[in-house]
């Protein structure tokens, strides 16, 4: 019944157009007239991996100055001009980038690029809007700080990575934030923004030839002989005994828990096994074999599954619960059975099969808008993934097998040692 | 919206709507049912959330845990969501696999088991989604409001219900609840994507037409005479930072005056986006309040909401107030903003920019072939699906006089409800 072909609905070397412009910056593009729009993604190397310690949280405030104010234009003429075209563009630090994304009607493409490269290239950081952006952050920090699932996350994170950037809040802390300069944000401006190791992907309903001459024209000139070099990361440690702590926060009706221990990078051989083994562990159908233990059978929470989450050095394997506050240690107890089961068992043939075909059939749903594809495009070119991924995908899912499975789940997941974090009523506990 | 909307009834009531879209090898299949917290009576709020969760808990035919894997297993995407005037159910799935979902959706809408066990099951995961909403301040704050907002209409009362109400329904008052609504004569279902419209019709058919139609529950005359006097709500939590939220009636969205109300929502706090998938919305920081709130240094940041509902809602601001300034001063502002838009006409361009806006969110929705299965059904619920066909034109129509007109007849300061979270220290 269906009329559209799955390969060519696929992106892939046929259909996606890599451009290397002279200053180092890399352009992919991938044309869709099916619809008006025009999305845009990217992220070059300014990331909190750069933050001094005791201002933790500037490469994120620095991605979020940069669009109050240029040498061109003010904080309301740059909103003005976006708002009334109906565009959006937004700046956003992680530990190993700052990312852009933006999205416009395709005929307003050339305002797109125009504002973003303006705000990377001549952002003057104006005052005032310094101290209005910094009360707003501090807000954010006052609001995370009552958000139960947000203080089990950072705990969770900064057990598992100590002294680490993937351990410290992009966002920082209120002391951290409250400490940032005007200048601060100028200096890191200054030597983390370049055009050397940028990407930007952009999908839509625009000719390949026209998006790469507007990047030339905008993007083109930007140097920076100032940038300076990542410096390696500390080395990352497995847990080496079950770490417990609860955070207070009172008045509060559910108790959220984040556990868990490392997860692979994304490099890393055995990833693929791992993202299936966790789809039958807390993804698949309702929330995997832990979605069906603790919040289908015995009831306790209104969510209970599990992430995996893969960077350049290293990862994350997750379960995270929203339980009430009784059902705490009960949910925890569940979860970590869950686990020895899951490292002593390989998983069944059958629930193998049902994540590979799960994994292979979501595909054209994952990249059907023009952001999904966006995004995906980037991720391979960040991870040097290969643009005919998309086209290897099914044969790499299918290639992973049950021993496979245990084998990655025993090489990351050890029951006996792992960060379990809380945050809820009740008394904090460590 | 583009054209090609095919429209079919069948015997039984139920009414189907077909968008043919080849540009992924996708279809999107929606059911909607006209139930909600609007159909709900005292002591019962929030079964018709409930009896959106048992319809996850299986039928003979497909046990529970065997939807969630068959549909996972062929790459689909799936959920539900209960709303003040529907609930509805979707899944997204590769075409040549949808007929899983039209064989799950036409067995579900009768023969759903609602198993004693699985009922109590559920009532405490419910309950533990209520309790995670709880632990949001803006929540107690907007629950607090709603009961001020409507003094006898449903829709004052929270969709997730009263934690005395889930705590006392019984599974024959869900059963009875499912029974009631869930008939073909009270659905609608829509399908966009990539099929052919007499073979999806004649599927549909086939699969539809033998379920009997029921007579629905009457809902009674709902209407409620307006607020003839400003509500003032106040609720403390712990915490650091206070909210003020601020809402009026607005109009019913099949009312003209619904457009106009738009386009105020537009200039006034920021345009809301109705894509439900992959629409994504635009920022809001040349908007009346936010230049005037924001940019003063009253205000984080202020927010607005207009949604489209069956009978009149509310048009609600949110403001995230700055700790070194107070409510007081922002409400001062507020009012100020106030008695500027029912003072003067708005400005032509400001209009002109609202449907610039609108078009472009209305371009970004249509990327996404289940938001636009969802943009079929969900017109439907409070209107027509042609209602999204005419959406941009009918913001075109909106003038500044008509605009001042309305403001003034909606906007009365003896029609609000004001409400203040302020935080109180932590006892420890």
């Amino acid at each position: 019944m269906s009329s559209v072909s799955l390969h060519t609905s696929i992106p892939g070397p046929h259909d996606i157009h890599r451009k290397v412009l002279a200053n180092g910056i890399t352009l992919l593009v991938r044309s869709n007239f099916n619809s008006a729009s025009v999305v845009v993604s990217g992220m070059l190397g300014a990331g909190s991996q750069f933050d001094p310690r005791e201002k933790l949280g500037l490469a994120h405030f620095t991605s979020m100055s940069l669009m109050r104010g240029t040498k061109n234009a003010d904080f309301q003429t740059i909103f003005e001009r976006l708002e009334s075209a109906g565009a959006s563009l937004g700046f956003g630090a992680s530990v190993h980038n700052t990312s852009v994304g933006g999205r416009a009607l395709a005929e307003d493409l050339p305002l797109l690029v125009r504002t973003m490269a303006d705000s990377l290239l001549n952002p003057t950081f104006p005052e005032q809007y310094f101290d209005r952006l910094k009360q707003q952050l501090l807000t954010g920090l006052a609001i995370r700080a009552q958000d139960t699932s947000d203080r089990a996350s950072l705990a969770f994170d900064s057990h598992l990575f100590p002294n680490h950037p993937y351990g410290f809040p992009e966002d920082g802390y209120t002391e951290t934030i409250t400490a940032i300069s005007r200048q601060d944000l100028a200096d890191f401006h200054a030597v983390h923004f370049g055009p050397d190791n940028m990407v930007v992907v952009v999908v839509g309903a625009v000719k390949p030839e026209e998006v790469f001459s507007l990047f030339e024209k905008e993007l083109g000139e930007w140097k920076n002989p100032d940038l300076v070099k990542v410096k390696p990361f500390p080395v990352i440690t497995a847990p080496q005994k079950t770490f417990r702590e609860h955070i207070s926060l009172a008045g509060k009706s559910q108790t959220d828990i984040v556990m868990g221990t490392l997860g692979p990078k994304r490099s890393a051989p055995e990833y693929l096994a791992v993202s299936l083994g966790n789809n039958i562990l807390g993804q698949f159908g309702m929330m995997g074999r832990i979605g069906d233990v603790v919040r289908e059978k015995a009831g306790l929470a209104y969510y209970a599954s599990t992430s995996v989450n893969s960077w350049i050095e290293g990862g994350s394997w997750e379960v995270a619960a929203g339980v009430n506050p009784a059902n705490t240690d009960k949910a925890i107890k569940l979860i970590i059975q869950e686990l020895e089961k899951f490292c002593s068992e390989p998983v069944l043939q059958s629930e193998l099969d049902d994540s590979q075909a799960n994994y292979i059939g979501r595909l054209p749903l994952s990249l059907e808008s023009n952001s999904g594809v966006a995004n995906s495009i980037l991720n391979l070119e960040r991870f040097s993934l290969g643009l005919d991924y998309f086209q290897r995908y099914p044969d790499l899912v299918r290639e992973v097998t049950p021993e496979k499975v245990l084998k990655a789940a025993q090489k990351y997941i050890d029951p006996k040692r792992l960060i379990i974090a809380s945050a809820g009523p009740g008394k904090g506990k460590k | 919206m583009t054209d090609h909307i095919v429209s079919f009834n069948l015997n039984n009531g139920l009414k189907i709507l077909l968008k043919e879209i080849h540009t992924s090898p996708i279809i999107s299949h929606w059911v909607w049912y006209r139930v909600g917290s609007r159909y709900e009576t005292a002591g019962k709020t929030g079964i018709s959330h409930w009896v959106e969760h048992m319809q996850f808990k299986g039928t003979p035919t497909f046990p529970a845990g065997v939807l969630d894997r068959a549909i996972s297993r062929d790459g689909g995407m799936w959920n539900a969501f209960t709303h003040l005037d529907w609930t509805t159910f979707f899944e997204t799935m590769p075409a040549d696999k949808v007929d899983l979902s039209l064989n799950l959706e036409s067995d579900r809408m009768v023969n759903s088991e609602f198993d004693p066990e699985e009922v109590d099951s559920e009532r405490t995961v419910i309950i533990s989604e209520r309790e995670g909403s709880e632990n949001d301040p803006l929540f107690k704050l907007e629950e607090a409001m709603q009961l001020a907002a409507f003094k006898t209409h449903p829709y004052r009362n929270e969709v997730i219900g009263s934690i005395e109400d889930l705590r006392a329904i019984t599974r024959d008052d869900l059963y009875q609840h499912y029974r009631s609504y869930y008939n073909p004569a009270n659905a609608v279902v829509a399908v966009a994507g990539d099929f052919n419209t007499d073979e999806m019709f004649e599927k549909l058919r086939q699969r539809y037409e033998s379920i009997p139609a029921q007579m629905v529950p009457p809902t009674g005359d709902l209407r409620e005479p307006a607020l003839q006097k400003e509500e003032r709500i106040e609720v403390t939590g712990l915490g650091e930072t206070t909210y003020i939220e601020m809402t009026w009636r607005a109009p019913a969205a099949s009312e003209e005056d619904f457009f106009i109300f738009t386009v105020l929502d537009s200039l006034f706090t920021g345009p809301s986006g109705l894509n439900m998938f992959g629409g994504g919305g635009i920022s809001n920081k040349t908007s009346r309040l936010y230049r005037a709130l924001v940019e003063k240094e009253l205000a984080v940041s202020v927010n607005g909401s207009l949604q489209a509902t069956l009978d009149p809602y509310l048009y609600g601001i949110t403001i995230t107030v700055r700790p070194d300034s107070s409510p007081e001063k922002v409400l001062q502002k507020l009012d100020d903003e106030i008695a500027r838009l029912l003072d003067s006409p708005v400005m032509q361009a400001e209009i002109d920019r609202a449907v610039k806006q609108a078009r472009a969110m209305f371009v970004y929705g249509s990327e996404n072939i289940t938001n636009q299965g969802f943009w079929l059904g969900y017109s439907e619920m409070f209107s027509h699906y042609s209602w999204f066909l005419e959406y941009v034109k009918n913001l075109e129509q909106v003038t500044a006089e008509k605009l001042l007109a309305k403001a003034r007849e909606y906007l009365a300061p003896q029609r609000r409800v004001l409400g203040i979270y302020r935080p109180e220290e932590n006892p420890s």
